[in-house]
């Protein structure tokens, strides 16, 4: 889908930098090429199962019921409909978050209680596109604006802890209800871990320099407003940038996955991250936290586990501390935040992400 | 003319330094470029989001990366220099 050409400002290589406001034909080609497109993509995401039974029994001619059937089956027909997901979710959340900028969340925030603000926060933290990078320029930014402290651990914590990757794969390897129930948990956890620490009074363990840095990202005008052949273009460049990136350890970890799959026994896990071993979520956390894998490459092998009888719990716990605990983002954040807060944060996230572990083992 | 590039040193920082240095050639103007990689240096610029691109001290592309034809368009908004 091509940008449409502006006609009063021509450039050197045809291609327009800055689209002209579109009149209501230009939308409507925008959305019909959308709906066409959705179209092939349900036609294609439908025939995935019948082709990879094709493919696997038919062509290959393997035995039904073999390991390596079995193996390949699963292949087949995960890794085309993971990345299938993968791409429609990424281009509609690229869409939505172009309607959301870190400027217009700090001026929702500034000056919010505490408790109606965490969860603001950890809503408008979901929402709002940021780079891991800009952590450390955002958290100055909205503390030196007069967001509270808390309210801001709320907004940085919930965009790791609900991961747009990991839910898609989460509804495309468990289904809708798994997928709902690690958004809410990660919501709630981002919600509660910002509540406490701004309890806690712990302004003084952010970095002096901090609160005396100039007020940030001062207002320059309003923003622009985008239309939508802009948004459609912001998408498409979410889909290339995330999808380009992730989709070897999509590919990878379904493989793995595929393997774990065909050839490991029944119920072999049960013994090791089974709810019965009490001690398996504070072990999945701790194993978890300095692992830093991306949602990609760890969900396909955690579905895997769990049908050889790993419980969801301590699955769901070990994937959200990969995913939302990393240490080179702790690494970072020290610039601005002294040991105490840093040590804080990483307990009141973990114990977040416990709890959870041991609600799922004993709910489902 | 002075371009100065705002970002911690990450992977989309070192893509905007490469479309400036681009955007600058094509357009023949005569530029320099430096980038502050230390945050308490970024935060003098007054950003929430990094890379940014500032020229002649004025912050004008912040948290994305931006594109040549934009920067191209930016260079060539005041003439007089």
């Amino acid at each position: 889908m091509d940008v449409p050409r502006n006609k009063d400002m021509p450039t050197a290589d045809g291609q327009a930098a800055i689209p002209s406001r579109s009149g209501a034909g230009d939308i409507a080609r925008t959305f019909g090429m959308g709906l066409l497109g959705l179209v092939i993509w349900w036609i294609v995401y439908k025939g995935l199962a019948p082709f990879s039974k094709w493919f696997t029994f038919s062509l290959l001619a393997l035995p039904p019921n073999s390991h390596l059937g079995t193996s390949v089956e699963f292949f087949v027909f995960d890794a085309p409909k993971v990345l299938m997901l993968l791409i429609l979710v990424v281009f509609a959340v690229g869409i939505v978050r172009s309607f959301f900028t870190p400027e217009m969340a700090r001026r929702v925030l500034a000056g919010r209680r505490e408790t109606a603000g965490n969860i603001l926060a950890a809503l408008l933290g979901v929402a709002t596109p940021f780079c891991s990078c800009s952590a450390v320029p955002l958290f100055i930014g909205f503390v030196t604006s007069g967001v509270p402290l808390g309210v801001t651990f709320s907004f940085l914590v919930a965009a790791p802890m609900v991961n747009e990757i990991a839910l898609v794969l989460l509804f495309g390897l468990f289904g809708w209800k798994i997928a709902a129930i690690y958004a809410s948990a990660g919501l709630i956890i981002a919600m509660a871990a910002g509540w406490v620490i701004g309890r806690f009074g712990m302004e003084k363990h952010v970095e002096e320099w901090v609160y005396s840095s100039p007020i940030n990202g001062e207002e320059r005008g309003p923003e622009p407003r985008l239309i939508w052949q802009e948004r459609v273009r912001y998408g498409l460049e979410s889909v290339h940038d995330i999808v380009g990136k992730v989709w070897p350890y999509v590919l990878a970890g379904i493989g793995v996955g595929a393997v774990i799959h065909g050839y490991v026994p029944e119920d072999f896990m049960a013994g090791i991250m089974g709810a019965g071993a009490w001690w398996s979520v504070p072990l999945a956390v701790l194993i978890g936290i300095p692992m830093y894998s991306n949602a990609a490459g760890i969900i396909p092998i955690v579905q895997a586990l769990l049908g050889k009888g790993a419980a969801l719990g301590t699955a769901l716990a070990f994937m959200m501390s990969v995913i939302g605990l990393s240490l080179p983002e702790m690494i970072i954040l020290r610039k601005v935040l002294k040991v105490p807060l840093i040590a804080a944060f990483i307990g009141i996230v973990g114990m977040g992400i416990l709890v959870v572990g041991y609600l799922f083992n004993v709910l489902l | 003319m002075k371009i100065t590039i705002l970002g911690s040193g990450c992977s989309k920082c070192k893509q905007t330094a490469e479309v400036v240095r681009q955007a600058v050639e094509q357009a023949a103007v005569d530029a320099t470029i430096d980038k502050v990689e230390d945050v308490r240096g970024i935060m003098r610029y007054r950003v929430m989001m990094t890379p940014a691109v500032a020229i002649d001290g004025k912050v004008r592309i912040s948290g994305r990366v931006p594109t040549v034809e934009e920067i191209r368009s930016l260079l060539s908004e005041d003439p007089g220099r």
